[in-house]
């Protein structure tokens, strides 16, 4: 009747954003980012307080702080993962450039904080570490960039983003943060083999990572001391990794008891690198497990729906992004259970760290709007029997 | 594979025919092309996909089994308070050659502040003050006060001191465990060990260096962990020593000497049993050395290897021996002991202006002490072959004794050895050695003729044997020390049974600034060794400045005061060592057959 009146309602095409955006989502993944997210926040109740204690804060001021950067962290994920995957390039690249020129302006504006390396720009209330920003645009530029040369006459992108990655490892590298520079260099390499990269060339870049390596084991003091002490086969019980191991064992399976831990007053890096630490023995195994767990299913899952998408964008840019979300946690974890040699890197979304946690939020943010459900031309398959 | 043309003739032909734009063909040939090369990629893409997820299952996989593992692990012990980690015995201990302790090592705790952990600055401050009386309480409380955040107080407390700033309260006072050297004979054979500080200290443990003595010359070894905590064994035997300090000193005080050393060495080895050098002091409480002054007069000072002094008379026999070994003299042979003797501008006197000649037997020379019969003993040796000799005995350069004072007491020679220097040096004057020097020259008269090394070793190794003099010079050199005990300057010494045979030597001392010798300070000298017929032991007894003040007249010669104290060093300590004594029967002993 009132339409008979008054005309109809003028009506937008397409779907309404958020409705689509439920349906097509991955909410396996989504939830388990969330869980993580929870965990961190437990976790860091039991972990910062020491860290609080030292720095003269009342005890939950860093859970407190954990808990807004996270608030805005999951704010700036949703919104990424509502964007088209071609509005994601288009910021993605945006970011990667700014990224890359605060990266490069580090040893003239940043601070070290007394770290021994020049990581940071300090804004007063927060610092913002600009090579956790720098990882998922580099991604996104990096799958463009390969995509785009498999396109019949397209650019050579391949070698394009391989310049790219070579640059900011460089930069990385002479901070010194081998870590992220060993991420950055996993990321291109993980999308340069799903891109098609020949075996042969495969086996050269291991060969070229190993010496490498060797050449930074000779020349940097820095990292030299980390090697030896995971190639020494005893274990001091007073170092960073002794004290992780006695925490693990001390916790068993179920863990010696919500805040009764004694680990966090022994590691400075209890609510960062070696937050597992903390959760093994306040926890236990079990939470250990479903840690781990989580991660897994992300990055399973991420993997599995990018299997079957036929975008090449797409496809290698969530490759790139599940695999580096994953592989940090592996080597943050493979590091407390001295699988890896020492190395400082956040567990994502669970360790402390407002730069780590927002970078995090992005790029799961990406990753989420990556492997939403589209349509793939299945359809066109059938008609066309194929 | 048969590749499709991009633009097939007939279908372009056709299409032109038609007046369609042919490149629609191609684009759309294109396009089919890009996508057959997309849906292979993505074959590809998937399989390689499906590998990454593989990769990262096994990894996290890993990960996980590992942490059931660590955690099914019993856990080691805890160590979660650093303040309680084990601070092992780095610093090996130093024994005496029977395995007595001379420094080991304590447990122990520096005390140490963290004022912004302070809750009363100042009542820590007047507390501390009454448990240790040396700190000041202003400067304490300014301490606590100016901004910093950590600082020492005591570098080493006692367990009652602990106790007491336990008792304060405070939580910005801590305990740092240390590890200290202690010397549990206190001021025994003080020189010789030297004597340890802290050197690079960090909260939980602090190194021990050693400052001098054999902890310094030692420092490396006794620190090397390869070496399992094996005590450095000494050549040192504690009771010798204890027994030569104990006289030494009371003979120090008796002849009012002003310093006073001693050296007992093995005649065969040059093992050294015993060296003391007195005043001394407490390793475990070092003095500060001078900053003015002469360094001699600290009690840090070793006087039996860092002083160098004229030793008088003792060279003498040096001399005798000498002209023995090379076949001028025997020990029967008159030689011209006419005196004064001149020799160009200088007079050669003998002590109190006597006069024991003309001539007297070789013997008789060192048994009356004639400075004029060696002078003219060593002018038929000459300068060349004398010198050439002392420096065999070793009087030309450093002890090498393991002290790391030793390389530093360089003897004073003759600068241009003149005929006159030949004379002077004779008997002992004009050239300057340490005490520990002359033990090592009279153990090679005493061993029949091999040098010896100085060692405060217990497991020292002899070196290559060198002979010196011959077994029959050096009896007979023997021979003559022992008629200066029975019958000459050093009858005092005649200790019954040990048929003690040995040397005097009166030094002037010379004065500080130059300008010749003082007539009332002396160094006074006793070199012996026992027994004289077969030695196994070498004493040199040596006081600064003594002075017999019992007689009309005091005495210096050493004679009166060397001698006596060296004797009844002997006395005691021969039959420490084993030495039997050797009554002399002066009626066979008879049986007497008793039958009834």
């Amino acid at each position: 009747m009132t339409e008979m009146v008054y005309g109809s309602i003028p009506q937008r095409g397409g779907d309404p954003v958020l409705p689509r955006w439920w349906r097509t989502i991955d909410k396996w993944t989504m939830s388990c980012i969330l869980m993580l997210f929870g965990i961190g926040l437990l976790l860091g109740l039991a972990a910062s307080p020491p860290l609080a204690a030292k720095n003269g804060f009342e005890p939950f001021h860093y859970v407190s702080r954990q808990a807004f950067f996270g608030g805005v962290a999951l704010f700036v994920m949703l919104v990424t993962s509502m964007m088209s995957p071609t509005l994601v390039r288009r910021l993605g690249v945006l970011g990667f450039l700014a990224a890359f020129v605060a990266l490069a302006l580090l040893p003239v504006l940043g601070t070290d904080f007394g770290k021994g390396a020049v990581r940071w720009y300090s804004l007063g209330f927060a610092s913002v570490q600009p090579s956790e920003f720098l990882k998922p645009g580099f991604v996104v530029l990096a799958a463009w960039l390969m995509a785009a040369s498999q396109e019949i006459n397209g650019p050579p992108g391949k070698a394009m983003s391989f310049g790219v990655a070579i640059a900011i490892v460089a930069m990385l590298a002479l901070q010194p943060d081998f870590g992220q520079a060993a991420l950055v260099l996993f990321a291109w390499g993980v999308m340069y083999f799903v891109a098609g990269a020949p075996m042969v060339l495969l086996v050269m870049i291991a060969g070229a990572v190993v010496l490498v390596g060797m050449f930074a084991y000779d020349n940097s003091e820095h990292f030299a001391r980390r090697i030896d002490g995971f190639l020494s086969p005893e274990l001091d019980p007073r170092t960073q990794l002794g004290y992780a191991q006695n925490a693990i064992s001390e916790g068993g399976f179920f863990g010696v008891g919500v805040g009764e831990g004694q680990v966090k007053w022994s590691l400075p890096d209890a609510h960062t690198d070696f937050i597992i630490a903390v959760a093994a023995e306040e926890y236990g195994l079990m939470l250990v497990l479903l840690i781990i767990l989580l991660y897994m299913t992300i990055v399973m899952r991420s993997l599995y729906r990018l299997m079957r998408e036929r975008d090449p964008f797409i496809r290698l840019a969530g490759t790139g992004l599940a695999c580096m979300f994953g592989v940090q946690a592996m080597i943050n974890m493979g590091v407390a259970v001295r699988l890896l040699p020492a190395k400082g890197m956040t567990l994502p979304f669970v360790s402390y760290g407002g730069s780590s946690l927002i970078a995090g939020g992005i790029a799961v943010g990406m990753l989420l709007a990556f492997t939403r459900r589209r349509p793939q031309g299945e359809i066109a398959d059938i008609l066309r029997r194929r | 594979m048969i590749r499709t043309p991009l633009r097939p003739l007939a279908r372009v032909l056709e299409a032109r025919e038609k007046g369609e734009n042919p490149d629609k063909i191609e684009r759309e040939n294109l396009r089919e092309r890009h996508e057959q090369m997309r849906d292979k990629s993505r074959i590809r893409a998937e399989g390689r996909l499906l590998v990454l997820g593989l990769i990262f299952l096994a990894g996290f996989g890993a990960i996980g089994g590992r942490m059931a593992t660590i955690s099914s692990a019993e856990p080691q012990e805890p160590v979660a308070s650093a303040s309680q980690a084990a601070i092992i015995a780095q610093r090996a201990d130093i024994t005496d050659r029977n395995g007595n302790v001379l420094a080991t090592n304590l447990a122990t705790h520096a005390l140490y502040a963290q004022p912004h952990h302070m809750i009363d600055k100042a009542r820590v401050a007047r507390e501390l003050v009454q448990i240790f009386p040396d700190l000041e309480e202003e400067a304490l409380t300014r301490r606590f006060s100016d901004g910093r955040k950590f600082l020492w107080i005591k570098k080493k407390i006692s367990p009652e001191q602990q106790q007491m700033v336990h008792d304060i309260g405070d939580p910005g006072l801590q305990f740092g465990p240390r590890e200290m050297r202690l010397y549990p004979n206190g001021a025994l054979a003080a020189h010789i060990l030297g004597g340890a500080s802290f050197g690079r200290e960090g909260v939980q443990s602090a190194e021990v260096i050693g400052t001098a003595g054999v902890e310094k010359a030692f420092d490396d070894y006794l620190r090397d962990a390869a070496n399992g905590g094996q005590p450095l064994r000494l050549s040192i035997d504690l009771t010798i020593q204890a027994a030569l300090e104990r006289v030494l000193h009371g003979g120090m005080v008796m002849m009012n000497a002003k310093g006073a050393t001693a050296v007992m060495m093995e005649a065969k080895t040059g093992k050294i049993v015993a060296m003391a050098s007195l005043p001394d002091f407490d390793p475990n409480e070092r003095p500060t050395p001078l900053t003015e002054g002469d360094a001699s007069d600290s009690p840090l000072f070793n006087r039996a290897v860092q002083g160098v002094y004229e030793l008088g008379s003792t060279f003498k026999i040096f001399t005798a021996a000498q002209a023995m070994e090379l076949g001028l003299v025997n020990a029967n042979s008159l030689v011209d002991a006419d005196a004064p003797m001149k020799w160009g501008k200088h007079k050669i006197k003998e002590f109190k202006n006597k006069n024991y000649g003309p001539y007297l037997s070789v013997t008789d020379v060192m048994v009356k002490s004639s400075n004029v019969g060696t002078a003219n003993l060593a002018l038929q040796i000459g300068k060349e072959r004398q010198r050439a000799f002392l420096k065999e005995l070793g009087f030309m350069s450093p002890t090498s004794v393991e002290l790391v004072e030793a390389p530093g007491a360089k003897p004073l020679t003759p600068k241009h050895w003149g005929d006159i220097h030949t004379i002077t040096v004779s008997y002992g004057h004009g050239l300057s050695a340490s005490p520990l020097h002359l033990a090592s020259a009279y153990a090679t008269i005493a061993n029949g003729g091999i040098l010896v090394k100085p060692t405060l070793l217990a497991d020292a190794q002899p070196t290559q044997a060198k002979r010196v003099l011959s077994q029959e010079s050096a009896a007979d050199a023997r021979s003559m020390l022992r008629q200066v005990v029975t019958r000459g300057t050093a009858s005092f010494g005649d200790v019954e049974g040990y048929a003690v045979g040995g040397k005097t030597g009166t030094a002037d001392k010379p004065k500080e600034r130059g300008g010749g010798y003082y007539d009332d300070k002396v160094i006074a000298t006793f070199a012996s060794m026992f027994p004289a017929h077969s030695p196994e032991y070498v004493l040199i007894v040596t006081l600064d400045e003594p002075e017999d003040r019992t007689g009309s007249e005091p005495r210096r010669t050493a004679g009166w005061t060397a001698v006596p104290v060296a004797a009844e060093i002997i006395r005691r300590t021969a039959p420490l060592m084993g030495l039997r004594p050797d009554f002399e029967t002066d009626t066979p002993v008879a049986l007497i057959r008793t039958s009834n």
